[in-house]
């Protein structure tokens, strides 16, 4: 039996199962935390840097979705410094690809999109890349446009723990960083995916999606992928 | 009162925020009682103003006649809007942007064409290596993204304008 235990958030004495992150705890008690990379059922990659929080006597923000809640932690989910922070990272995400919402199939149902329009970005201080990307479309279904990827991980993650394939992975480092299929062939080529498209739908941007769609026209449903794991057998 | 003079301005986009802007139907005349429409693609005037209050502009920075508009349009501004996405983010004009100009150039115009191969330099302004946000080279007073931003957010950013007051758009619009 996990032990309970006592966590402070914004002040609020909350009550905890160890093992929980802060985000889990945060989001058990009311609290908003804004996440791209983060999916309940799947582990926590901490790559969007979207859920950084104050943890008092820690000198630096921590995400959210990977650091574990302790006992008599004090943690605070929003503040000047958290704001600016958060907007920053996103800010980096939108400057760092070619994010042309305007003519993209997921435009108006995009997790990247929509959180810019929670925190109020209304223009991207920093200069654009203008990175020359590909667009993968050897899958007789899918689509992978690299144009549009924030590297959040969700894809490889889904594939590897709840389909079992492990089809994705990200290669290389740094500003090169990519995603890449059977250790960099093309998806179409794939020997490991069974097209389930799981990928595809907890994708949160226009990166991973279906053929044969229009502008606007990508909705997504990724309320499986949570409900799938929920439903797994654990044999500690 | 003395009407508040306001320009536009049509650089690198399709005119769909024009076109959104004439959408606001009806409110145009309100908008007409207290402001003068003193330059731009919907009135005849054929040079920037002296003394412009507040300037809307449409589209991203493109080419080299582009570069110089804008910086005149800044000198002789008091409020700079960008308007759209183009103007906010460069958007599609950006889309070019991974390709050198000239192999650009040469495929549409050398490559792409049937008749008159040849790469158009008489009368055209020079490209610039990127199309780029507005804020990359003047600062910015408003940016209003969208795609086109709606009718109702530039009539509220107008209006909010026309009081005096630099609009707050958080949740009110967004990229796309």
């Amino acid at each position: 039996m996990s032990q309970q235990i006592s966590v402070r958030i914004d002040g609020e004495l909350c009550t905890a199962t160890e093992g929980q992150t802060i985000f889990q705890v945060a989001q058990a008690n009311g609290r908003y935390i804004p996440s791209l990379c983060h999916m309940e059922g799947l582990s926590s990659a901490g790559s969007c840097r979207l859920c950084l929080v104050e943890v008092q006597g820690i000198g630096r923000l921590l995400p959210a979705c990977t650091t574990p809640v302790r006992s008599g932690m004090s943690v605070t989910t929003n503040s000047d410094n958290i704001g600016h922070n958060r907007l920053m990272a996103l800010e980096l995400l939108f400057s760092e690809g070619n994010h042309i919402c305007a003519v993209c199939v997921s435009n108006g149902h995009c997790e990247l999109q929509s959180l810019a329009e929670t925190l109020g970005l209304t223009s991207v201080r920093f200069p654009y890349n203008y990175p020359r990307r590909p667009v993968d479309v050897s899958h007789p279904r899918f689509v992978l446009d690299h144009n549009r990827c924030i590297l959040c991980s969700r894809c490889v993650r889904v594939c590897d723990e709840i389909e079992g394939a492990h089809v994705w992975d990200i290669a290389a480092r740094g500003i090169n960083s990519r995603l890449v299929s059977d250790l960099d062939r093309p998806w179409g080529e794939s020997q490991a995916c069974t097209s389930c498209g799981k990928c595809v739908q907890v994708c949160p941007t226009g990166a991973l999606v279906e053929k044969g769609r229009a502008v606007e026209e990508m909705t997504k449903r990724n309320a499986g992928v949570t409900q799938l794991a929920a439903k797994r057998e654990t044999h500690p | 009162m003395k009407k508040a003079r306001l320009a536009t301005m049509w650089l690198d986009g399709c005119s769909g925020c024009h076109m959104s802007l004439l959408d606001v139907d009806e409110a145009i005349i309100a908008i007409a009682q207290r402001a003068e429409l003193v330059y731009g693609p919907l009135v005849d005037a054929q040079v920037f103003p002296d003394e412009v209050d507040v300037t809307i502009v449409e589209g991203a920075v493109s080419s080299q006649e582009d570069l110089e508009k804008i910086k005149h349009v800044r000198e002789h501004t008091r409020i700079l809007v960008a308007l759209g996405d183009c103007a906010v983010t460069s958007n599609v004009p950006a889309m070019r942007n991974s390709i050198p100009v000239k192999t650009l150039l040469e495929r549409i115009y050398i490559e792409g064409a049937d008749v008159q191969k040849g790469i158009p330099t008489d009368g055209v302004p020079v490209l610039l290596k990127h199309a780029i946000p507005l804020h990359d080279v003047v600062k910015i007073d408003v940016h209003v993204p969208g795609c086109p931003p709606s009718a109702p957010a530039i009539l509220f950013v107008l209006n909010e304008l026309l009081d005096g007051r630099i609009p707050d758009l958080k949740s009110k619009v967004r990229f796309g």
